[in-house]
């Protein structure tokens, strides 16, 4: 075995067996982490693999969500239904806009604007459909939290746990395949240099269409996971484009098209996130905002002295 | 529907949408010379209407008088924010350059919270709550002021880029950077100036955004995106493009709260930003890429 296999199998192993060791609060952080890295890992697809940047991100989550909460809420389908029909959904909307965009030959700045518009069209639609709420949100009833209903995906915060690390495992996995497959060595051509990638003859159009694909769909996963997580959903919350930095965050602060650095970018950023809030209440700093500026140094100073990420750095040391 | 107040509701559009396009010609004047999106734009441009409420607070600062301070100020801000931040960045893809405005955003953003907290503010002059009539058209004065600025301040950077030697270099820089840098333009530095001239349209445009809205920290990010979809509707880079799609989308704007909904408005923007970068991606104004 290699050492990036071992520390896998050990990382996977001691995140099984956290929740014998920490309180509720911290497995709720070590979840968040989970998502984050699932989410990282699903966008890494799209922009570390293949290189289109979206910035748009938010839409599969937000649509993935409601599409599974909503037909919970309204006709109390349950979530393995309303999972299937959120990838569906996703994957043909991923599927629209990468058609749109690179049909008309849309790439780079364009294209990543070009997702927060449909993110953000799609939030203020949502604000005034009466389907989803509107503003006012929709509420899934709250669950029992006693026993593990897998069925309809209600249980303890335990069971939330669970699923968040098979998802993030799997991620990793299918990720994973996907680099060393045909389409991820296709998908490196075309980030690298697409111009020379169509002259060798790859179809980029094709290929391009199959990362925003499963990108899409992975994260509409992750959205029907947060549906059932939080219980609410509100269109200016799910949509909005600081969701969306979020997701891309991680990937990037670990190391762009990297395996290990979603999950390295998603556990230092939410540790970071959660450490500067307990710092400010031990010294009684409690001004809103000083949270976030604190938040924004650290990012400034990653980006100008790590411009490759973390992990990258950090295999050096590691030799992996 | 009464005609007159269709075409009042379209003038005060007008207006106001020269206001954003003068918003937006700071970003599209960075984007066409620099190649970076500044996506802090809006965070830049609530940081001036702040300043405005400011010096109005303390010393009944007029918004037209307070225009120059606050410019001047911007000028040397902007100026030191790319030659500081920027410049090291631009060899770099474009998602390092997008991560760190987006640091430099969070902190403007938040900052702003911390010094001002939540709640609104605005300044409050007398020409406000006149009005110009003609006939039965309504005109706001302090729309059509702020209207006036944004179009001088546009004119002036017009002619700079267009008569002067330092706006014909800047221009050299954004056509061709290797030839500029033979040519012995010293190039980091007339980039700096033009992320400088760039604040200099946020700040003004700030200054008369605060007659006309009342001004929150959460307003950037809104800002940031309305300035997007307006370059990219009038064409990244050019500067006639951006006034334009200002006034369209401050039209755009208007008409929605006038038919549909005030709070479905940008749903209209942002379909007319998804139809542009779909049928005419270099924008209504804009120069085929190459």
């Amino acid at each position: 075995m290699t050492r990036a296999a071992v520390l896998l199998v050990v990382l996977v192993a001691l995140l099984a067996l956290l929740p014998w060791f920490v309180g509720a609060y911290a497995l709720s952080v070590a979840t968040l982490i989970l998502y984050f890295a699932y989410t990282g890992q699903a966008w890494n697809v799209m922009m570390g693999f293949a290189g289109q940047l979206s910035l748009g991100h938010s839409l599969y989550v937000g649509v993935g969500a409601y599409v599974a909460g909503g037909i919970f809420f309204h006709w109390g389908i349950g979530p393995w239904a309303g999972l299937w029909l959120a990838i569906a959904l996703c994957v043909l909307l991923g599927l629209v806009i990468g058609f749109l965009a690179f049909r008309f030959g849309i790439s780079g700045v364009y294209f990543a604007l070009l997702t927060i518009a449909f993110a953000e069209f799609t939030r203020i639609g949502f604000d005034h459909l009466g389907w989803t709420g509107g503003p006012g949100g929709m509420f899934l009833k709250v669950a029992q939290r006693d026993t593990w209903d897998i069925a309809s995906f209600r249980g303890p915060p335990l069971m939330y746990y669970y699923s968040m690390l098979a998802l993030a495992a799997g991620a990793f996995a299918v990720c994973h395949l996907l680099l060393r497959s045909k389409a991820g060595y296709y998908w490196q051509a075309i980030r690298e240099n697409e111009d020379a990638a169509q002259a060798l003859g790859i179809n980029t159009f094709r290929w391009k269409m199959l990362a925003v694909a499963i990108s899409a769909g992975m994260t509409a996963i992750a959205g029907v996971f947060f549906a059932f997580y939080y219980n609410n959903l509100f269109p200016e919350q799910i949509f909005n484009i600081s969701r969306s930095i979020e997701i891309i965050l991680g990937p990037i602060i670990g190391g762009l098209g990297t395996l290990f650095g979603p999950i390295l970018g998603a556990a230092v950023l939410t540790l970071l996130s959660d450490g500067i809030t307990e710092l400010l209440i031990h010294f009684g700093w409690e001004i809103p905002g000083i949270k976030q500026v604190f938040y924004g140094v650290v990012l400034l100073a990653v980006v100008m002295f790590l411009p490759h990420g973390i992990w990258p750095a950090l295999a050096r040391r590691l030799r992996v | 529907m009464p005609a007159e107040l269709v075409a009042n509701v379209v003038i005060a559009g007008v207006l106001t949408g020269l206001v954003y396009g003068l918003m937006a010609l700071g970003l599209s004047v960075i984007f066409g010379v620099v190649r970076v999106v500044n996506f802090a734009h809006g965070e830049m441009m609530t940081i001036a209407m702040y300043a405005t409420t400011m010096l109005f607070a303390a010393h009944k600062v007029d918004p037209f008088v307070a225009v120059l301070p606050v410019a001047a100020l911007f000028f040397v801000f902007g100026y030191a924010l790319q030659k500081g931040f920027i410049n090291p960045f631009i060899t770099r893809p474009e998602h390092s350059q997008f991560m760190l405005l987006v640091a430099v955003a969070i902190i403007m953003v938040n900052a702003l919270l911390m010094i001002f907290g939540p709640d609104a503010r605005n300044v409050q002059v007398d020409y406000q709550l006149e009005s110009f009539e003609i006939g039965k058209i309504l005109i706001d004065k302090a729309r059509l002021y702020a209207a006036g600025a944004a179009v001088l301040t546009a004119a002036a950077l017009f002619v700079f880029f267009k008569k002067t030697l330092t706006g014909k270099a800047i221009r050299a820089c954004a056509d061709n950077y290797l030839g500029a840098k033979v040519v012995g333009l010293n190039v980091k530095h007339l980039y700096a100036l033009t992320f400088g001239l760039g604040s200099i349209c946020v700040a003004v445009a700030g200054c008369a955004m605060v007659l006309l809205v009342d001004v929150t920290p959460g307003l950037g990010p809104y800002y940031t995106l309305l300035a997007f979809v307006i370059v990219i509707v009038g064409g990244l880079g050019s500067m006639g493009g951006a006034l334009l799609g200002g006034v369209l989308i401050g039209v755009s704007e208007a008409l929605a709260g006038l038919f549909i909904v005030p709070s479905a408005k940008s749903m209209f923007s942002f379909g007319l930003l998804i139809l542009v970068l779909l049928l005419r991606p270099q924008g209504l104004l804009g120069k085929k890429q190459t």
